[in-house]
C-alpha cells in the first residue's frame, strides 16, 4: 500500500513519514499529494502568527485543549526559524504543549523555516494538505511573525490570529505594519502583565485608522456611541473588522471569548463568500506558480543551455534586444 | 527536492531537573545543521515515543541525570519498536555508571555520554549512524 493510501487509513506513522517528504518535496511526496488533493478542502485553517514569546505555542496548546472538548480532531503546524548560519534548527515549540500528550485525536509537527523564501510557504502549504486530507477538522499553524513568507503563510490560513503581548509591542511602531493586513483577531496574551491596557489603546488605534467606522454620532446636542460592531457593509460587500481578546494562555483565561471570536469569523467567512473566495484566491497562485515552473522546466528540457548562453551573448553585445532573443528560444522550443 | 535534515530528537525522561547538557547537546546539534526537536523537562517514555513519531526523527537522545535510566531507557526502546519505529537510533547521555553501559547498550543504544563528553563526538556518531547528509 502507498503512503497516501495508509495516511486516508489513518496510519500515524505513514502519515509522519509523508510529511517528512513534503517537506522534502521528494517526487513520491509530491506524487502522494496529488493523490490526496481530493480529499482536501475540508479543514478549518488556523494561523497563530506573532513575535517570539509573546506565547504564540502556550495558546495553541489551549485553543486545541478547546478544540479536542468539542471532540474535533487538531493538528499542528509549529514553525520555528533556522539558523541562517548552520542551517540547524532547535524546534521548542513542543515544551509548551505536553498537556496534548497522549491524546490520539492530536498531532503536533515542528517545522524550520530553512531559510528559503517562498519555499516555506509552499510546504507550509504541502503538509496542511497533508493533514486536511488525513482527516483533521482543525489545522493550526504558528509561525514567527516576521518576513514576507510569514505573510504568505497567514494567507494559507482561513483565520488568522495575531498574538501581541504587553511591554511587547505597545507602542504604535513596534506593532508592525504589515500585520493589520493579515489579522482577522488581535489577541493581546499575558493580560496577567502591566501595561495592557496601552497595548489594547495602541491596537484600536490602529484599528480605527484602517477601518474608519462612524462610532459616535451626535443627536440633540447629545453624544452617543454606536456599539461597535465586528462588520461593516461597503458598497454591497460584508467586511470583517479585526476583534480584539485578551487572554492569559498560561491560565488558560479569555479563552471562552477568544473562541466565540473565532466562531464569529468563521461564520461571517461563509456568510460572506470570504471562504470560498480564499480556497479560489489560493489555488490561483498555486496553479499559477506550478503553470511557471513546469513550463521552464519544459523549456530546460528542450532547449540546451548552450543556445541559451550564446543568445544571451548577442544580447550582452547589443545585437540583439532582449525580447527578440527570447523569441529565437521560444521558436527553437516549437521546432 | 530540497536538502535532507537529520532530525534529532533531545528529551529528558524521568522527574529531575538537570537540563543543561540537554540543552548543550541541542544546540551543539543545531550548529552542526540538524533539526532538534527539544521537548523539555519531565516526559514520560510514552510521551517520547510519541513525539518521536509525530516528527519522524532519525534519532532519540535521551538525557538522564536522575539514575532511573535502567527503568527509563529499555522502556523508550521498547515504545519506539512497537511503534515501527525500530531504525531510529538512540542516544543517551547524562550520569550513567559504566557497569551499565554495555547493558545499555545491548538494548540497542548505539552510544554513551557522561559528564565532559564533547559534543564534536556525539556530533560525529550521530552522522554516521544515520545514512542521508544533512
Ligand atoms: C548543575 C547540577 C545541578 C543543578 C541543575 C541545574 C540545571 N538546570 O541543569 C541543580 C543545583 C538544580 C541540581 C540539583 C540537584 N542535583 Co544536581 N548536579 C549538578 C552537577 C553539579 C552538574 C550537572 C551539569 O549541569 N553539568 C553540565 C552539563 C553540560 O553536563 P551533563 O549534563 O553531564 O551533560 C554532558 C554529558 O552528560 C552528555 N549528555 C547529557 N545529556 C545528553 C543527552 C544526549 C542526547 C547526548 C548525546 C549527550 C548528553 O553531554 C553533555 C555535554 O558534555 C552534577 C554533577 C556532575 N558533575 O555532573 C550534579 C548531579 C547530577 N546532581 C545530583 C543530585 C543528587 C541533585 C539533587 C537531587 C540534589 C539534592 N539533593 O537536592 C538536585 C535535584 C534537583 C532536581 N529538580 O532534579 C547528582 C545525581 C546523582 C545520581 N544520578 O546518581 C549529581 C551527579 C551530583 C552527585 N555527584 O551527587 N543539580
Ligand atoms: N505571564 C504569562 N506568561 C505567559 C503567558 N503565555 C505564555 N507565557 C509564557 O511566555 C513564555 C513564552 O511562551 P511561548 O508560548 O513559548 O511563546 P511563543 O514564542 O510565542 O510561542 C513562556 O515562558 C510561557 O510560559 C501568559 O498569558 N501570561
Ligand atoms: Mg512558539
Amino acid at each position: 500500500m502507498n503512503l497516501a493510501q495508509s495516511v486516508l487509513n489513518g496510519d500515524r506513522l505513514a502519515l509522519a513519514r509523508l510529511l517528512s517528504r513534503v517537506e522534502n518535496t521528494t517526487p513520491e511526496g509530491l506524487a502522494a499529494l496529488d493523490a490526496l488533493f481530493p480529499h482536501t478542502g475540508k479543514a478549518h485553517l488556523l494561523g497563530v502568527t506573532g513575535a517570539p514569546g509573546t506565547g504564540k505555542s502556550s495558546l495553541v496548546n489551549q485553543l486545541a485543549l478547546h478544540y479536542r472538548k468539542q471532540e474535533k480532531k487538531v493538528a499542528i503546524v509549529a514553525v520555528d526559524p533556522s539558523s541562517p548560519f548552520t542551517g540547524g534548527a532547535v524546534l521548542g515549540d513542543r515544551v509548551r504543549m505536553r498537556d496534548l500528550s497522549g491524546d490520539t485525536g492530536v498531532f503536533i509537527r515542528s517545522m524550520a523555516s530553512r531559510g528559503s523564501l517562498g519555499g516555506l510557504a509552499q510546504a507550509t502549504a504541502g503538509v496542511v494538505q497533508v493533514f486536511d486530507a488525513a482527516g483533521f477538522d482543525v489545522i493550526i499553524i504558528e509561525t514567527v511573525g516576521a518576513g514576507q513568507s510569514e505573510v504568505d503563510i497567514a494567507r494559507l490560513a482561513h483565520t488568522t490570529l495575531v498574538v501581541e503581548a504587553p511591554g511587547l509591542g505597545d507602542d504604535i511602531q513596534a506593532i508592525k505594519a504589515g500585520i493589520l493586513e493579515i489579522a482577522d483577531i488581535l489577541v493581546i496574551n499575558k493580560a496577567d502583565h502591566s501595561g495592557v491596557d496601552a497595548t489594547e489603546r495602541a491596537l484600536k488605534t490602529m484599528l480605527e485608522l484602517a477601518h474608519p467606522v462612524r462610532r459616535v454620532f451626535q443627536h440633540h446636542g447629545q453624544a452617543f456611541e454606536v456599539p461597535a460592531h465586528h462588520t461593516i457593509e461597503d458598497n454591497g460587500r460584508l467586511l470583517w473588522i479585526p476583534l480584539i481578546r485578551r487572554t492569559v494562555a498560561t491560565e488558560a483565561k479569555g479563552l471562552p471569548e477568544l473562541l466565540e471570536a473565532i466562531d464569529l469569523h468563521t461564520a461571517y467567512l461563509r456568510e460572506s463568500g470570504d471562504w470560498a473566495r480564499r480556497e479560489e484566491a489560493r489555488l490561483e497562485v498555486e496553479f499559477d506558480l506550478l503553470l511557471r515552473e513546469k513550463l521552464v522546466e519544459h523549456f530546460r528540457q528542450q532547449v540546451p543551455d548552450e543556445v541559451v548562453s550564446s543568445l544571451f551573448a548577442e544580447t550582452l553585445a547589443r545585437r540583439l534586444a532582449p525580447r527578440e532573443a527570447i523569441g529565437q528560444l521560444l521558436q527553437r522550443m516549437k521546432s | 527536492m530540497t536538502e535532507r535534515k537529520i532530525r534529532v530528537l533531545v528529551a529528558k525522561p524521568g522527574l529531575d531537573g538537570h537540563d543543561r547538557g540537554a540543552k548543550v547537546v541541542a544546540r551543539a546539534l543545531r550548529d552542526a545543521g540538524m533539526e532538534v526537536i527539544y521537548t523539555g523537562l519531565r516526559q514520560t517514555p510514552e510521551m517520547i515515543a510519541e513525539a518521536a513519531l509525530q516528527e519522524d526523527v532519525d534519532a532519540v537522545g535521551l538525557s538522564i541525570l536522575s539514575g532511573a535510566h535502567m527503568a527509563l531507557v529499555p522502556r523508550v526502546v521498547e515504545l519506539l519498536k512497537t511503534n515501527g519505529q525500530q531504525d531510529v537510533k538512540v542516544f543517551v547521555g547524562g550520569i550513567i555508571p559504566d557497569e551499565d553501559v554495555p547493558r545499555l547498550k545491548e538494548m540497542g543504544v548505539m552510544e554513551v555520554y557522561g559528564p565532559g563528553a564533547s559534543t564534536e563526538k556525539v556530533i560525529s556518531d550521530i552522522r554516521s549512524a544515520i545514512p542521508t547528509a544533512g
